[in-house]
């Protein structure tokens, strides 16, 4: 069966193996981690970045984050007897993958600030957490922004690897594919994952836009592309 | 007490194990530094000519640097896949693949690095007469030099832990040895000690690479690169 035929194929979109079961179990999967990766991400990066405390820990996590290969993480964590196969270990393993870009971004967006501004928001009487609601945060917005972003389109594309340890998604036809020698399987999964991913890098860029302020549109490009060099190891 | 047993005989760390599988932990490791530095240089070849092509060409930059940020995120999984039907089961289809992320990241960064080079500092180099391939040669490239050692270093390191997503096709260096040991009844002892070996042939390739950026552009060694 050729790849076209697959996708025109009306058993293929219905059912527990259709295409947007699968879909939607990717996405499920992908939000769940970035959902934990920001609980765990944004508190710190605020109180470091506030502080203006841990410069190393903020820079270098990326680093860390690319050095280690995330189908180790993943079959490690699938592998401890606790966790299991299955959703959780791609949910803990990507949300561990999503904590570097947030952290970073977060962080160097904060400490981006200039003094003066502080200064003068402490001057007009505002408390340390005025200051950082109101003033860093909204300046940062750009950064926090992209940082979410670059970790959203990490974790939705990483997020086909967690087949591999027996999790659900769009990997799964792949996967599948490999086991039972099925081309058309492969290929299929494959242009579904990379669309899935594509797709979501598309969407978030407009939602990256629309939340930052017009103001700091343009002041912010500059530094976001020095931000963007990508950490990805999906 | 079955599953402690289990347990027990299943440690995370063994160095039983890595006696007993020395030449297994050998083997993989000298695939995992051809795929690596295959996909590296292929990626350094493609992306120099692309490079000088979006200098001469400025109108291109925006598209093709927009462009591999679309690519970028493609994940390896389906990269391999697509490539897995022309390549069959070889190291090409593994190199080629990640030559692709390697070549983004590359070019991106000769791009930004030549791009940031001051507009005064070129001017100072025209007043002196040089001419257009001299400050290419003298003046350009080595101030864009720490930018794009940068981007061969994070594309090497990123490398690294992508190789093992050519399991998938069967060359994927310590990456063949975790899906295995998965496989085999969540092997702790080998999925652990591979994803370890990994990892410090990440660090091994950043350090190197570290070291080459000192020797050859030596005024940056007070900035972080």
């Amino acid at each position: 069966m050729g790849v076209i035929e697959w996708f025109t194929d009306p058993a293929n979109w219905t059912g527990e193996n259709g295409i947007p079961v699968r879909t939607w179990q990717q996405i499920e999967i992908s939000l769940a981690a970035m959902a934990l990766a920001l609980i765990v991400a944004l508190p710190v990066a605020l109180t470091l970045g506030h502080l203006r405390k841990g410069v190393f820990l903020a820079t270098n996590i990326g680093n860390v984050g690319r050095a280690v290969p995330t189908l180790g993480v993943l079959t490690i964590l699938a592998s401890i007897p606790e966790i299991g196969i299955g959703n959780l270990a791609a949910i803990l393993a990507l949300a561990l993958f999503a904590i570097p870009p947030v952290l970073t971004n977060t962080y160097t967006g904060l400490a981006g600030v200039d003094d003066e501004v502080r200064d003068a928001a402490r001057g007009m009487g505002m408390s340390g957490m005025g200051i950082l609601a109101r003033v860093e945060v909204p300046l940062a917005v750009p950064l926090i922004a992209a940082g979410i972003r670059t970790a959203t389109v990490q974790v939705v594309a990483t997020a086909s690897l967690a087949a591999l340890v027996g999790s659900g998604g769009l990997g799964r036809y792949v996967v599948d594919g490999f086991a039972l020698q099925d081309n058309t399987l492969i290929i299929a999964g494959a242009i579904l994952t990379a669309a899935l991913a594509v797709v979501a890098e598309l969407v978030l860029a407009g939602v990256q836009r629309w939340v930052t302020p017009r103001g700091l549109r343009e002041q912010s490009r500059a530094q976001i592309e020095v931000q963007e060099i990508p950490a990805a190891t999906h | 007490m079955l599953s402690t047993l289990a347990e027990a005989s299943n440690p995370w760390l063994s160095w039983s194990y890595v006696q007993d599988n020395w030449a297994e932990l050998v083997a993989a490791g000298k695939e995992h530094i051809f795929l690596t530095v295959g996909s590296v240089l292929l990626a350094i070849v493609l992306a120099v000519p692309l490079a000088v092509l979006v200098r001469k060409v400025p109108r291109l930059s925006g598209p093709v640097l927009g462009l591999s940020g679309v690519l970028y995120t493609i994940p390896s999984l389906a990269l391999i896949s697509l490539l897995w039907p022309i390549f069959g089961l070889s190291p090409w289809t593994v190199i080629i693949a990640l030559a692709v992320y390697g070549l983004l990241v590359v070019l991106r960064n000769i791009v930004v690095g030549l791009d940031d080079v001051p507009a005064e500092v070129l001017d100072a180099a025209n007043g002196m007469g040089l001419t257009t391939r001299q400050i290419a040669t003298r003046v350009s490239i080595p101030l864009a030099m720490p930018t794009i050692l940068a981007g061969i270093r994070i594309a090497t390191v990123s490398t690294v832990g992508m190789v093992t997503i050519g399991a998938l096709v069967g060359y994927g260096g310590f990456g063949t040895l975790i899906l295995s040991g998965f496989q085999n009844n969540f092997w702790h002892a080998q999925i652990f000690t591979a994803t370890l070996c990994c990892v410090l042939l990440a660090v091994v390739f950043e350090i190197l690479l570290l070291l080459v950026q000192r020797l050859t552009v030596p005024w940056t060694r007070k900035q972080a690169g």
